[in-house]
């Protein structure tokens, strides 16, 4: 019997239902688990992912062909049911459940467990097969309680406008900037926001969910404007040309590689905090676990090491080789969305 | 442990000095005088040694959180820090114990007389007893190197500020080989005993280096003119019956330089020598190569010593009949150290006068500069004959004058492995200057070492390892190497804002620090 799922060179294909998920290459029918750049590209036939994805998804790629979905709704193709459920990574990220006579197999996409108040909260899906991301699959990868995170990020912001020094701060336009509005006090200071992140929000509207307004960044603004300010980037705005109009200012990186001191240096930044959209070590065992499932396919991240380990646990699993980033070995290309 | 906690992640998160000196005074001024003197021992890397071995650490980890072992090396090797890598994998603590510094301190020290059994019980009880955020602090205590940014001068400047004492009796009073577990802060800071300290060097005067382009600093018959020699800059005390031999790195070295040892021994009481150790044979002076392979050795063999004699050649005088002559003028303390040199060299062949070159007009001065590559020679020393001796780096009274080719002390801060039989060994080298705080890469250099040095590197690198990509690491900004090259010009494509071209390692300077080596600055004046 063909397996349900496999890889080959455009991407994870169902043969039985003749569809991709998240294909890196140009397929007839893709089924996306989030709107993330390295699991959303260019050039597919018809796109299907959850109803929230919409807006990014044609922000980002234009005018596709796009069916929305519910979570937990049921398509069927060609006998096969697929479903969607809450993967908590990002808004409209989703775990892609596929069950055909009795096998069922669940791909993860980037997910985390804790809820952060923006994307429906992860859910545990039983499955046979489980394709699991790694990216933070160390046991070093702990993360603390948000609230400890954004404490502390909201005391660097005070502490820097006690002293008139603007506080920038760099995370990921789609994911992180929503959650740093949500859980910071936002009467503290006035709060800018990079063009990209205000794009973003716009796209978003669709989905009903409202973000605190935020001042877009402009040259024009005089310096003194930003003294008090908390101004939120992505990462690739962390360019001097651009950081000019802030001066003084100190920056801060969001992300969970700021989990290790190595990182933080290599940053250049002042602060690092290790806030992540991904599962840390005990997430990805806490979601294997609940899975049920006998077998386990890992891929981005530190596959081969968890593989390992759920080894030795006496637990089938194997790596499984794609092209989805996230990758431990360029730390900071942590699949971003890059806004033209 | 909370303050001193607290102060580590001020420190990783500042990048100014002004900000880091305003850390550490508030921490001095907060934690204690135990306290704060275990932070000034810590920092200037008077740690106590090690009484765990970093394997059991490692095995008692992983244990202790149920990991096998191999996946806890792995994280090993993706964190690059054995203190964080345990602290991060531990389970949560069961309670929230406060434990001072110096509480800590004494733990350790009373760890070395006990089983390993007992030890294990001490150390897994503590980690699950403090608060997470201060195991890595402990774990620092046990596996030792605070390496945190903070130099020798930035906690001088942040003491001098807290006991409104001046900087250079305090870096005077903070070197020499002091035991932070038998020592008081006050004492140490405050006491006008020299008796308890005669171990104690001088703070070393340091030269500013004379660019070709400037102009001849005065009438040359006011500057006393030597050679600079490509040696090591060590301060012989003779106190009490003792001789101390110091290296500019602060490190004493008594045991390597037995002949020297032997020389000090004639030294009147009370005598303080500068100068510089340089391997010497047949009245001439050896390539410094020569002398790295004494400095490399823990014990110094017959044969080495038959090999490789050194000699001291003396250039000042510090101490005089056990009074401090700093302030006198270089004549007249060159007069006193003639003196000195004068009644001792019949005793002994290791020690040589610093000779004094007679030049009359600043032509002349660059035919004898050009010469100095023949009597391996690395310049010329310009020296005010009425300055007096001072504290660290000061401009306007000591110049030195390199020969070209142009050079930088830098420090490694990446490497990445070689290719066909070097394709084990970690050859190719990042170097970098210091911008402000920061270390920027400037130059990129896999040739000039010897197989030995390379594999000596190699190690250094595997162990002190911060992170991987691909195949590059980064390394801890901690080995400083000498990079010569050709030219030099500005270049925006660089991060540096700066090329240079056939760079090349001239040696490993173990001498110095990382903190000591060259900045951005010093590179952009090289730029013509
Ligand atoms: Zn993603």
């Amino acid at each position: 019997m063909r397996s349900l799922l496999e890889v080959n060179d455009i991407g994870l294909y169902c043969p039985q239902a003749d569809v991709y998920i998240d294909p890196w290459r140009r397929a007839e029918r893709a089924l996306i688990t989030h709107a993330h750049s390295d699991h959303a590209r260019q050039g597919h036939g018809l796109y299907m992912a959850h109803k929230h994805s919409e807006g990014i998804l044609k922000h980002r790629l234009g005018n596709i062909r796009l069916e929305n979905v519910e979570y937990g709704q049921k398509i069927y193709m060609n006998g096969v049911e697929i479903s969607f459920h809450p993967a908590g990574h990002i808004l409209g990220s989703a775990q892609v459940r596929l069950e055909y006579k009795g096998e069922v197999v669940v791909v993860s996409g980037d997910y985390k467990i804790t809820p952060d108040g923006v994307s429906a909260p992860f859910e545990p899906v039983k499955c046979h097969t489980f394709i699991t991301e790694s990216t933070f699959g160390l046991p070093i990868y702990d993360w603390k309680p948000d609230r400890t995170e954004f404490d502390a990020l909201q005391r660097w912001w005070k502490h820097n406008a006690e002293e008139g020094i603007c506080s920038v701060v760099f995370g990921y336009s789609l994911g992180k900037a929503q959650r740093i509005l949500r859980n910071l006090d936002l009467t503290q200071g006035p709060v800018y926001a990079h063009g990209a992140i205000i794009e973003i929000h716009k796209a978003m509207a669709h989905t009903g969910i409202e973000f605190p307004e935020c001042l877009p960044v402009d040259k024009s603004i005089p310096k003194e404007n930003f003294r008090k300010a908390l101004v939120i980037a992505p990462p690739a705005a962390d360019t001097e040309n651009w950081l000019r109009q802030f001066v003084p200012f100190k920056t801060a990186v969001c992300s969970g590689w700021m989990a290790l001191r190595g990182t933080r240096r290599r940053q250049n930044a002042h602060k690092g905090f290790a806030i992540s959209d991904h599962a840390d070590w005990k997430g990805l065992l806490y979601a294997i676990e609940s899975s049920e499932a006998g077998n386990i396919l890992i891929t981005h991240g530190y596959s081969d090491t968890l593989a390992r380990y759920l080894r030795e646990k006496g637990m089938q699993a194997e790596v499984l080789n794609t092209l989805y980033t996230g990758d431990a070995a360029n730390e900071n290309t942590e699949a971003d969305e890059t806004v033209h | 442990m909370k303050r001193f906690t607290d102060l580590l992640s001020e420190l990783d998160s500042e990048t100014s000095v002004n900000a880091k000196t305003a850390s550490l005074v508030r921490y001095f001024g907060e934690a204690g005088d135990a306290d704060a003197l275990w932070a000034i021992a810590l920092f200037s890397g008077r740690r106590p040694k090690r009484t765990v071995s970093a394997s059991l650490l490692r095995a008692w980890a992983a244990e202790a959180s149920e990991l096998p072992l191999w996946l806890f090396e792995e994280c090993y090797h993706v964190v690059g820090d054995l203190a964080e890598t345990i602290a991060a994998v531990l389970p949560s603590p069961l309670q929230q114990e406060e434990i001072s510094l110096e509480t800590a301190m004494d733990l350790l020290r009373e760890m070395a007389g006990r089983s390993e059994e007992e030890r294990k019980e001490k150390i897994l009880g503590i980690w699950q007893n403090i608060p997470s955020d201060q195991r890595f602090t402990f774990n620092k205590l046990l596996t030792g190197g605070f390496r945190m940014g903070v130099s020798e001068k930035l906690i001088v400047k942040a003491l001098a500020r807290h006991t409104g004492l001046e900087e250079n009796l305090i870096s005077h009073r903070l070197m020499g080989n002091w035991d932070p577990y038998t020592s008081r802060l006050a004492d140490l800071l405050f006491s006008e005993n020299e008796n308890d300290h005669i171990s104690r060097p001088y703070p070393f005067y340091l030269a500013y280096a004379l660019e070709e382009t400037e102009q001849e600093p005065g009438p040359l018959h006011e500057w006393q003119i030597e050679y600079k020699w490509d040696g090591i800059r060590g301060q012989i005390i003779r106190r009490q019956g003792h001789t101390f031999i110091w290296t500019r790195g602060e490190e004493l070295v008594n045991d390597k330089y037995p002949e020297l040892m032997q020389m000090a021994e004639n030294l009147p009481d009370g005598t303080v020598l500068d100068g510089e150790i340089v391997a010497f044979r047949d009245g001439r002076v050896l390539p410094f190569q020569q002398l790295q392979k004494r400095i490399g050795r823990k014990n110094v063999s017959k044969k080495m010593l038959g090999d490789i004699p050194v000699a001291y050649i003396a250039y000042d005088q510090l101490e005089h009949q056990h009074t401090d002559i700093r302030e006198m003028s270089l004549e007249q303390r060159r007069q006193r150290l003639e003196g000195t040199v004068r009644d001792i060299a019949p005793l002994s062949a290791h020690i040589l006068l610093s000779e004094i070159t007679e030049v009359n007009r600043w032509e002349d001065l660059k035919v004898l500069r050009e010469n100095c590559r023949e009597i391996q020679a690395e310049g010329l020393m310009l020296k005010w004959k009425a300055g007096s001796y001072k504290t660290g780096r000061k401009r306007g009274e000591w110049w030195k004058w390199k020969l070209d080719p142009m050079q930088a002390d830098a420090v490694m801060i990446y490497a990445q492995s070689g290719h066909g039989r070097r394709a084990n060994l970690y050859t190719d080298l990042t170097f970098a200057v210091w911008d402000g705080d920061r270390l920027v890469p400037f130059a990129k250099a896999y040739s000039g070492l010897t197989d030995a040095e390379l594999k000596t590197v190699d190690a250094f690198i595997k162990q002190n390892t911060i992170e991987k990509f691909g195949p590059v690491r980064s390394v801890k900004a901690e080995m400083v190497f000498e990079i010569a090259f050709e030219g030099i010009s500005y270049s925006p494509r660089h991060k540096s804002g700066i090329a240079v071209r056939f760079p090349r390692i001239v040696r490993i300077r173990y001498d110095k620090k990382a903190s000591e080596a060259n900045t951005l600055e010093d590179l952009r004046k090289l730029i013509s």
